[in-house]
C-alpha cells in the first residue's frame, strides 16, 4: 500500500492511538473487577469488608469498563480510521472528535465513580448512573453526527461496512435512549421488564455486533488482499441482521410473566439470527479460499478469524440454549457468564485486538518490537478464554442440574468451587498476556522516537 | 433500496429498530394498561407492617438514632415506604441484582423450592421500576423471601453471610451497621431488610398460588 500525502489531513492518527490506548486502560480496569468478583467467589477476597471494593459494585464496573470503556473506544479509533477512508472525507469536524474523545472519558469515569459510590442504574449492561444518562445520550448524538454527515455527502454506491456502520450510529442512540430512560421513568414491570431485554440485547446486536462486523468488511479484504467472497451473501448478512437481531431481545427473561407469544418470537428470531450469521461466517471462510494459511500465520488475521469461530461457536450455542427446553436448566447459571465471555472478548475483544496489532505499527511508525511477545498475548489471551468458556459452561451445567434436582443451595455453591478455581488461573493468562502488549506498545512507541520507519517497513516487518 | 443510504438509513436504521420496539415492548405495555402502577404505599399491607414494627422492637436504639422514631412511638406507612424506596436503592447500588433473580418460574422444580411462580400483577408497582428479573443466581431467587426469615437474621446474614449460611459466597456488609457489630443495623441495614420483607409480601397476602387476583387479560384489554 503506497502513503498517500492527502491521507495526513483525511486521518487524525494521533487520536485513533489514543483511543486505542484508552480502551486498553479500560480492559486493565475491567479485569481488576474481574479478579475481585472471582476471589470473592472462591471465598479469598483480599479486600473483604471495604465498601468501596465491594464485589457487587466492582462486577458492574467489570461490565460496564468492557462496553463502554474497552469495545466503545476501541470502535470509536477504529471509525476514525477507517471512515474517513471509505468516504474520503475527513470526519466532521477534528476538534469535535476531541472534544467527543475528553467527553466520552468523562462519561466512562464518572459511571465507575458512581458505582463505586453505589449510585447505580438497576438495569443490566445500563448501570450508568441515572445523572450520567443525558450526557452519554448527547454523546452518542454528537458521535453519530460526526460520521454521519461526511458520509451523507459521499455520493455513489457504499461499501458494506458503511451500511453496518451508518445503521449502528442509528441504532445506538436510539438503544441507549430506549434503555436508560423509558423502564426508568415511564414503563414499569413487566412491559418495562420487556425493554430491558430488548436492551441488553440491542446494545450487543446494534451497537456492538454491527461495528464488528464493518470492521470485518473493512480490513479483513485489506489483509487478504482480495474482496470478499459473495457480495450477495454480505447483503443477506446485513439486512438479515437488521431485521431478526432487534426482534430477540425478550430471550434474556423466558419464563417470566412476559406474554408467552413474545417469548415464542424471541426464540424464533435467535434461531433465524443463527441462521443469517452461518451465510456471514460462510462468507469470510470463502474469503480465505486458496490463501487459508495466512489466516494463521498473518497475525491479525489469526485474531479475526479466531474470533470468527467463536462467534459461530457463540452463535451456534445461542440458537439452542434460547429454547425454553435448554432454558430449563442453563438459565441463571455460569453457563450464561462463560456466553458472554465468549461473546464480549472472545469475538469482539479479538477483532479489536487484531485491529490494534495491525495498526499500532502504523499509527507509531515502527515494527513491533518484540514479535514474540505478541505470539504469548495471543496464545496467552486465547488459551485463557477457551479454559475460562469450558470451564464456566460446565459449571452452569452443575449448577442448573442441582437445582433442578432440588438439592440443598449450599450444595450448588459446593459443585462450582473447583469450576471457580479454574477461572482464576484463566483469568491470571488473559491478564499476562495483555501486560505483554501493553509492555510492547511501550517499547514500540520508545523505539520509534530514535528509529523512524516509514509505514512500508512496519507493515512489512509483520508478515 | 438494499445498498443505498436512504435504504440503510431508513428501512435497517429507524424501521428495523421500530418494528421490535412496537412488537417487543408497546404490545406488552399496552396488553398491562389496565394493571396501573402502585406507589409504594399501596402496596405496603400488614405484612410489611408486621415485620416492620417487628424491626422497630428489635432495634429501638437504631430507629431513634437513624429514622428518628422514638421506642414507644408507632411505626407508620410512610416510614416503611421510605426506608423500601432506600432499600431498593440500596440492592440496585450493591449489585444484588446480579447474583440474586426476582422471578420463580413455572420449571425446574422452582415453585417447590421457592414458592408460587411469578404473576404479572406483582410487578406493576414502583418497587419495579425498572423491573428486578435479575439474570443470575448465584444466590437464591428472592421474590418469595418475605416472611421466610426474622428480621435478626438478615441483620446477622447482611453483616456476615456465613454465620448463618456455612456455605455461602455473598460478600460481608459491614457498611450497614454500626459499631462493626450485627447488633446495631445503620438506616441503609433497617431498609434492605425491610426490603427483603416486603419482596413477595403481596403475593403472601394473597391466597398461596396468587390465583385470586384475576389478570390474565384477554386481547380486548378486559380483566377476566
Amino acid at each position: 500500500m503506497t502513503t498517500d500525502v492527502s491521507r495526513n489531513k483525511l486521518v487524525d492518527e494521533k487520536l485513533v492511538a489514543w483511543w486505542f490506548i484508552a480502551a486498553l486502560g479500560y480492559f486493565f480496569v475491567s479485569l481488576a473487577g474481574g479478579f475481585l468478583m472471582g476471589f470473592q467467589l472462591i471465598d479469598h477476597n483480599p479486600l473483604k469488608g471495604i465498601e468501596i471494593f465491594s464485589p457487587g459494585r466492582w462486577r458492574m464496573v467489570h461490565t460496564n469498563a468492557i462496553a463502554y470503556g474497552f469495545i466503545a473506544s476501541a470502535f470509536l479509533g477504529m471509525l476514525h480510521w477507517a471512515v474517513p477512508r471509505l468516504t474520503l472525507r475527513p470526519v466532521l469536524h477534528g476538534g469535535l472528535s476531541w472534544l467527543i474523545f475528553a467527553a466520552w472519558h468523562g462519561v466512562v469515569l464518572a459511571t465507575a465513580a458512581g458505582i463505586l459510590l453505589g449510585e447505580a442504574q438497576g438495569l443490566e449492561w445500563g448501570e450508568t448512573p441515572v445523572w450520567i444518562d443525558p450526557f452519554a445520550m448527547v454523546g452518542l448524538i454528537l458521535v453519530g453526527l460526526n460520521f454521519l454527515l461526511p458520509i451523507i455527502k459521499t455520493p455513489g454506491p457504499m461499501y458494506v461496512s458503511l451500511w453496518y456502520f451508518i445503521a449502528a450510529f442509528i441504532w445506538t442512540p436510539l438503544t441507549y435512549f430506549m434503555g436508560n430512560f423509558i423502564p426508568e421513568y415511564w414503563v414499569g414491570g413487566v412491559g418495562g421488564g420487556a425493554l430491558g431485554g430488548l436492551f441488553i440485547h440491542d446494545l450487543v446486536g446494534l451497537f456492538v455486533t454491527p461495528i464488528g462486523w464493518g470492521m470485518m468488511y473493512y480490513f479483513v479484504p485489506i489483509m487478504l488482499k482480495k474482496p470478499v467472497w459473495s457480495h450477495g451473501l454480505s447483503l443477506v448478512g446485513f439486512w438479515g441482521l437488521a431485521f431478526f437481531y432487534p426482534l430477540t431481545g425478550i430471550h434474556h427473561f423466558l419464563y417470566t410473566p412476559i406474554p408467552m407469544y413474545l417469548q415464542y418470537g424471541a426464540v424464533i428470531s435467535t434461531i433465524a439470527v443463527e441462521m443469517v450469521v452461518t451465510t456471514v461466517i460462510i462468507n469470510f471462510f470463502a474469503s480465505l479460499w486458496g490463501t487459508g494459511f495466512r489466516a494463521l500465520t498473518f497475525l491479525p488475521l489469526r485474531w479475526y478469524y479466531t474470533g470468527m469461530v467463536l462467534y459461530f461457536v457463540t452463535c451456534a450455542q445461542c440458537a439452542m440454549q434460547t429454547t425454553l427446553t435448554f432454558q430449563k436448566i442453563i438459565h441463571f447459571t455460569d453457563w450464561v457468564v462463560a456466553h458472554a465471555h465468549m461473546v464480549m472478548l472472545g469475538v469482539f475483544g479479538f477483532w479489536i485486538i487484531g485491529t490494534m496489532v495491525y495498526l499500532f505499527p502504523r499509527l507509531l511508525k515502527h515494527e513491533w518490537v518484540r514479535k514474540d511477545w505478541l505470539e504469548y498475548h495471543y496464545w496467552l489471551s486465547a488459551g485463557g478464554l477457551v479454559v475460562m468458556v469450558i470451564d464456566l459452561t460446565l459449571a452452569g451445567l452443575f449448577q442448573g442440574w442441582s437445582w433442578a434436582s432440588l438439592h440443598a443451595w449450599d450444595d450448588s455453591l459446593k459443585y462450582s468451587m473447583p469450576f471457580w478455581w479454574v477461572r482464576i488461573p484463566a483469568g491470571l493468562a488473559i491478564l499476562v498476556g495483555q501486560i505483554y502488549f501493553a509492555m510492547n506498545i511501550y517499547l514500540t512507541w520508545q523505539a520509534s522516537k530514535v528509529n523512524v520507519q516509514t509505514e512500508e517497513m512496519a507493515l512489512a516487518a509483520m508478515e | 433500496m438494499f445498498e443505498s443510504k436512504t435504504g440503510v438509513f431508513l428501512i435497517a436504521g429507524l424501521g428495523s429498530f421500530a418494528l421490535a420496539f412496537v412488537s417487543n415492548a408497546v404490545l406488552p405495555i399496552l396488553m398491562y394498561r389496565h394493571l396501573p402502577e402502585k406507589t409504594v404505599e399501596e402496596t405496603v399491607n400488614y405484612r410489611v407492617m408486621t415485620h416492620f414494627a417487628d424491626l422497630h422492637e428489635r432495634y429501638p436504639a437504631q430507629f431513634e438514632k437513624h429514622a428518628n422514631l422514638k421506642p414507644n412511638q408507632p411505626v407508620t406507612v410512610e416510614l416503611a415506604s421510605q426506608l423500601l424506596r432506600e432499600g431498593r436503592k440500596i440492592y440496585i447500588g450493591e449489585g444484588c441484582f446480579h447474583c440474586h433473580s426476582q422471578f420463580v418460574r413455572p420449571v425446574s422444580n422452582e415453585t417447590r423450592r421457592f414458592g408460587p411462580v411469578s404473576k404479572t400483577w406483582e410487578y406493576q408497582n414502583e418497587l419495579q421500576r425498572p423491573v428486578m428479573f435479575g439474570t443470575r443466581r448465584v444466590g437464591p431467587d428472592l421474590i418469595r423471601e418475605s416472611n421466610k426469615r426474622g428480621n435478626d437474621w438478615h441483620a446477622v446474614h447482611f453483616f456476615r453471610p456465613r454465620d448463618t449460611s456455612p456455605g455461602s459466597v455473598m460478600p460481608n456488609y459491614p457498611w450497614f451497621f454500626d459499631d462493626n457489630t450485627s447488633a446495631k443495623p445503620n438506616r441503609r441495614g433497617l431498609a434492605i431488610i425491610l426490603y427483603m420483607q416486603w419482596l413477595g409480601a403481596e403475593m403472601e397476602a394473597t391466597d398461596r398460588s396468587g390465583d385470586q387476583m384475576r389478570t390474565t387479560l384477554d386481547f380486548s384489554g378486559s380483566l377476566r
